[in-house]
């Protein structure tokens, strides 16, 4: 694993991966746009709505496997002190707090023909607001410190609590929406999932897996070279400095 | 053709999903591109300002 | 190591009285925002009855919430937490002693003026018992999970703010079993299983929270 720490050896093996997750996401996003928008037929039960399932679930999906990468490169980095896998996390978050974000809209969006209204307090819409704010509260810690290492190492930490609290959030809201769900509404739970609708999911899941790899090599590159600048900079302070206090 | 825009008379929930779904995630990659390629030139910027880079490349080398 | 412990709760508790006003000031804003609800939805009993479970719980929250960044902000600005990191007992059980005092200023008052809410509020009478019983069990995980909240946001740029932002999700589970197990009562059902989900996410939390506060003290500390 400390190989990769090496900045250097992680940027080339990022460049090597880079092609081949770009060219997986774009081929499946763009066949699963294809297939979901255009070939799949409507379900029997909600229509065309039903299409926005291929982009909805993806993203939460998504959304709760990128906190899981973030929480596992966080160990990583507070276990091991391991370079890339700070920067990894960090990377990460916003990747994390878009796909929430998408799941969310376009969740509201399905809500409101099916259940009549933008918003419902459905168990999963509300865990995954809730996931929402993790992220956003964990991207604020690390705007809030100067030290890139203080930083890291906080913001780690919090990823981990996070990523204890979450399953028990889950489980709460779970637990609210059950003694709070009017009978009357239509659960999501509905769509038993037709094959001829599997297919371009799947794509489509694959597509957004791939997609978060080929956003995160550029985000992770970003941070690399951004923590080289930081430290040259550093460096060349000192000198100035040593050089004014030697006249 | 119009039949298909309307999706069942779903059109506007179905394609505005779709519309800002990609349209977020095409902002965010480019987003990405912009920031590691700006980064990418500012340290190679900082580097040349530096008299520890010959040095570096040599052992680099 | 126990003599040690149950000082640093007797200091932080002097210190504290000698401030003054601290769990006076969690009181009157958990009493003033309870208060507000009537003003805003109207002071019919039903509806009151109806919301007085939530509102007192939020308020509650909200109260822990406002006083969690005095918890080490003041011995890390008058040099105190250094000397604290260098006792002989780990910095876990610093931070338990501080958020026990915590506890003992702020969610302890907290959970006594509730029932007197709950008058406000026309609560069930049936619901007094588990509104109790439910916030003796909630108060303390909420002390113990703002202390990490605090310990990551302590020495920073805006960190009051940035500390509400990351404890408020992490509160959300002990908000929603304190008020269904309020609500069970109120209907006249079992309590047992709130009980047991506060007890075991108090017994959770008294484990993990020291640990993950100590851990992002020492970065404040470097």
């Amino acid at each position: 694993m400390h190989r990769f720490a090496n900045p250097t050896r992680f940027l080339r093996l990022a460049a090597a991966v880079l092609p081949f997750s770009a060219a997986v996401a774009a081929l499946c996003l763009g066949a699963g746009l294809v297939w979901g928008l255009f070939f799949a037929p409507p379900d029997y039960q909600q229509g065309d709505t039903v299409r926005i399932m291929f982009i909805h679930v993806p993203a939460a999906m998504m959304a709760m496997g990128v906190y899981a990468g973030m929480a596992i490169s966080s160990a990583i980095a507070l276990i091991w002190r391991h370079a890339i896998a700070d920067l990894i996390a960090k990377a990460s978050a916003p990747i994390g707090a878009t796909f929430c974000f998408i799941c969310l809209l376009t969740g509201s969006l399905w809500g409101k023909p099916m259940w009549g209204t933008w918003w419902v307090w459905d168990a999963r819409l509300t865990s995954m607001l809730i996931m929402l704010f993790i992220y956003l509260g964990y991207m604020a810690l690390w705007q809030a410190f100067d030290d890139q290492t203080k930083a890291a190492r906080a913001a780690a930490i919090l990823a981990l609590v996070g990523a204890i609290n979450l399953p028990v959030i889950k489980f709460s809201v779970e637990w609210w929406n059950t003694l709070h769900q009017p009978a009357s509404l239509i659960t999501m739970d509905g769509p038993k999932i037709h094959s001829s609708l599997l297919w371009p999911l799947l794509l489509m899941i694959v597509g957004f897996g791939a997609y978060y790899l080929t956003v995160l090599i550029f985000r992770v590159r970003a941070e690399v070279h951004q923590r080289r600048t930081r430290m040259l900079r550093m460096a060349q302070a000192d000198r100035h400095a040593a050089m004014q206090a030697a006249e | 053709m119009s039949e298909f825009l309307s999706m069942g008379g779903y059109g506007l929930y179905v394609w505005t999903s779709w519309g800002v779904g990609v349209a977020l995630l095409i902002a965010l990659l480019i987003q990405s591109i912009a920031i590691a390629r700006s980064a990418a030139k500012e340290a190679e910027a900082t580097e040349l300002l530096s008299p520890r880079r010959r040095r570096r490349k040599a052992e680099a080398e | 190591m126990t003599h040690t412990f149950l000082m640093l709760i007797r200091r932080d508790l002097l210190l504290a009285h000698r401030q003054g006003g601290a769990s006076l000031l969690a009181i009157a804003f958990f009493v003033l925002v309870v208060s507000l609800f009537p003003l805003g939805v109207g002071p019919a009993p039903e509806m009151l009855e109806r919301i007085a479970a939530g509102t007192i719980w939020v308020a509650a929250l909200l109260s822990v919430l406002l006083s969690l960044d005095r918890m080490f902000q003041a011995d890390l600005e008058d040099g105190s937490l250094d000397q604290l990191a260098l006792l002989p007992i780990p910095l876990s059980l610093v931070v338990l002693a501080k958020a026990i005092a915590h506890w003992l200023t702020t969610g302890l008052p907290l959970t006594l003026t509730a029932p007197l809410l709950g008058l406000l509020m026309q609560l069930s009478p049936d619901a007094y018992g588990a509104l109790l019983i439910g916030m003796l069990l909630g108060t303390p995980t909420l002390s113990l999970i703002g202390a990490i909240g605090a310990a990551l946001t302590v020495g920073v740029r805006r960190g009051g703010v940035l500390l509400t932002l990351i404890v408020t999700p992490l509160y959300i589970p002990v908000l929603i079993f304190g008020v269904s197990a309020v609500e069970a009562a109120a209907q006249g059902f079992s309590t047992t299983a709130h009980v047991l989900f506060l007890s075991a996410m108090l017994s959770g939390t008294i484990v993990i929270a020291p640990i993950a506060a100590a851990w992002s003290l020492k970065l404040a500390l470097d």
